[in-house]
């Protein structure tokens, strides 16, 4: 299959080279699910991997013109088998309103990662058929992977060290 | 469960002498109705399938047809809810329903028809599976919903191993990043150290001396016959044949001795790291591979005179669990179990990294993809790594075994006693670690178990920003509701170990 003609198919987004994939592309968020649609149409049979990045603490990432950074970062990683390629999806998520539409409906693949996304850094995925935590507990309150999440510490006391001054 | 558990929920032919019992099933039920209350609980709070626990357990419960339970509103913790006939839910409604619990590829088309196999609704039960069950690998529980033995639907639950490793990752440089990752998938340990350091590389950008490459796939490949050699043991365990476990332990044995004179350690190495690997290979490693070699491929065939032709052990895995590639794919199920399906998917031959295109070696693939498909991908994986681990071991390339930069890996014991810059290099190294360029970048390889997945984001410091790791077993294990549709429940146990998840990856 010739990749050049099935992908010209895909809606216009801004795009950006990479090292280790093919494509890089970074839809808004209203378009997003169109456009992977339209690449599992041109051939991306799989989606590899679904994750989330908080980008609370590192605002100034490289972009391509027209795309404004937000705090919130969906990573969709597409793998086609016929063509032998991969494509990254990069949808901005803003603060306000984390929500995204859910891929389960065009790749069902995506439920435990979407499920992991939503725990681990609260995306709300619309239309997700179980939208529940999956690794934390179900009363767990807050999302560990966000960056103003607290990481815990456990004090330790050395036995030789000296007391309290 | 035992006997008398099930007879109200049979009840074929209430005509015969049990007639008064199935004619009022609640009275037989009674000392049951708290379980059912609790599991309805269970299943309402937990499974996030109001309808459908609520509505299944109660009708079970208190022995009413459906049409009755119509006016019902049950109390549940999210408030007062109607409950519905399931006749009347909308099939897309219906559909919903089904694909939290049962993940169907969406090309599939969902006859209604289908969804209740010859069932009412006062038939089915849901029980637990795990998460101490022996067979369920670790801590992986399964919510079961049974038609007496048949399996309908089935919820894997997960993160009872969750242990943060993603947040600890972005709180330790990436030199220290090995020693996290190492712990995720605690059978192929190498596995997760290879795709960090490949994603901390091609953040760096730095080219690695062939030796380092070789080494890594010599190890990389070691350690897949040791993942599958364990995975033989616990299969034969889960499915009654003692000896193939004491066999597998026995050859993994010889495998992980190997890895101990190497790397120091057994299992949780940090061996590759960053830069290349943390020593050359010992001294005399050919024998010692040659050894494990030729030993593993004579016990292979022992394993298939055992395993491969014995009646019971095909009647247990011939036909059972069986998955389609179109649903495989639409899973985003990788690795063996994609494979069994047909579709001939190896990421060292598709996509190669190291330089697995420099070997000769044959992709398995299966065609029916059950059980018997992923017991033989597996079986004959382990000859296609004794194949490549004698081709590598055969062309190991002389030279450095890590790369000579001496920001990313420190310079050797001896220099520090000698050369000032040396001794600054180590300090820096092991107190700030090194700087990676500010960029993102997805890395996958082939673990044992599928692809292994890193991305990786950098801001520039020497802390990864984000580390996310796509576990094989984590998305495979989605593949676990189709796999046991339909099945048996004694067969479960054969089929959850099929897929071969590992928990410390699962849940991370």
């Amino acid at each position: 299959m010739s990749d050049a003609g099935a992908l010209s198919v895909l809606p216009e987004v801004p795009r950006l080279p990479d090292r280790s994939v093919s494509q890089l592309a970074f839809p808004h968020r209203e378009t997003y699910v169109q456009m992977v649609r339209a690449f599992r149409d041109a051939g991306f049979e799989t989606c590899a991997d679904l994750c989330a990045v908080d980008y609370l603490t590192h605002p100034g990432r490289s972009l391509p013109d027209g795309v404004k950074a937000e705090r919130f970062e969906v990573v969709v990683n597409l793998l086609s088998l016929s063509m032998r390629q991969r494509v990254r999806i990069r949808v901005q998520v803003p603060e306000g309103d984390p929500t995204v539409s859910t891929l389960t409906d065009v790749y069902s693949g995506t439920e435990a990662m979407e499920r992991e996304a939503f725990d681990m850094i609260g995306i709300i995925f619309e239309g997700h058929p179980d939208l529940t935590r999956i690794l934390m507990p179900e009363d767990w309150e807050g999302h560990p992977l966000r960056k103003d999440y607290g990481v815990g510490r456990v004090p330790v006391q050395f036995k030789e060290a000296p007391g309290p001054r | 469960m035992s006997d008398d558990d099930q007879s109200p929920v049979e009840e074929p032919e209430p005509e015969q002498e049990q007639g008064a019992a199935a004619a009022d099933p609640s009275r037989h039920l009674g000392g049951y109705s708290q379980e059912i209350e609790d599991l309805e609980e269970l299943a309402t709070e937990e499974l996030g399938l109001a309808e459908f626990g609520s509505e299944g357990a109660r009708t079970v419960g208190r022995g009413r047809h459906a049409a009755e339970v119509a006016s019902l509103v049950a109390e549940t913790s999210e408030g007062a809810q109607e409950l519905f006939p399931r006749a009347d839910t909308a099939s897309s409604e219906l559909r919903r329903e089904v694909g939290a619990v049962l993940r169907l590829p969406e090309g599939n088309f969902i006859n209604t028809d289908d969804i209740d196999i010859e069932r009412r609704d006062d038939e089915t039960m849901i029980i637990n599976m795990g998460p101490q069950h022996p067979s369920t690998h670790g801590v992986l529980r399964l919510m079961l919903e049974l038609d007496g033995e048949t399996v309908l639907r089935t919820k894997p639950i997960i993160g009872y191993l969750h242990t943060g490793m993603e947040k600890t990752g972005e709180e330790l440089t990436y030199v220290q990043g090995a020693t996290n990752v190492t712990r995720m998938d605690y059978l192929s340990p190498l596995t997760n150290e290879l795709v960090f350091s490949m994603a901390t590389e091609a953040l760096l950008e730095v080219e690695l001396p062939p030796r380092a490459v070789w080494i890594r796939m010599l190890m990389a490949e070691l350690q897949r016959v040791s993942s599958h050699l364990m995975w033989m043991a616990t299969n034969g365990m889960d499915l009654g044949s003692t000896s193939m476990m004491i066999y597998g332990f026995r050859e993994r044995e010889m495998v992980l001795s190997f890895f101990e004179k190497t790397t120091g350690l057994r299992m949780n190495h940090n061996y590759i790291r960053p830069g290349g690997v943390a020593a050359d290979l010992p001294d005399g490693w050919q024998d010692d591979i040659a050894v494990i070699c030729d030993t593993v491929m004579v016990r292979s065939f022992e394993y298939d005179e055992l395993l491969t032709g014995q009646p019971i052990f095909r009647e247990r895995t011939e036909a059972v669990g069986n998955l389609t590639a179109e649903e495989a794919l639409s899973l985003s199920v990788t690795g063996p179990v994609l494979r069994s399906t047909g579709v001939p998917w190896d990421l060292r031959r598709t996509m190669p990294y190291l330089d697995y295109d420099k070997l000769d070696f044959d992709v398995i693939v299966g065609t029916y993809g059950d059980n018997f498909d992923r017991y033989s991908v597996r079986l004959n994986e382990i000859r296609e790594s004794i194949k490549m681990i004698r081709q590598i071991a055969d062309r190991m390339p002389a030279g450095d075994y890590r790369v000579q930069d001496r920001k990313v890996t420190p310079p050797p014991r001896a220099r520090i006693d000698e050369s000032m810059e040396a001794l600054i290099h180590h300090f820096k190294i092991f107190t700030e670690g090194f700087r990676v360029p500010e960029g993102e970048v997805y890395v996958a390889i082939e673990s044992p178990r599928g692809e292994l997945g890193c991305y990786m984001v950098s801001d520039g410091t020497s802390k990864p920003y984000r580390m996310h790791i796509r576990g094989p077993s984590f998305v495979n294990l989605q593949a676990l509701p189709v796999l046991l549709r339909g099945g048996l429940m004694a067969d479960a146990v054969a089929v959850i170990s099929s897929v071969d998840p590992v928990m410390g990856e699962v849940d991370r």
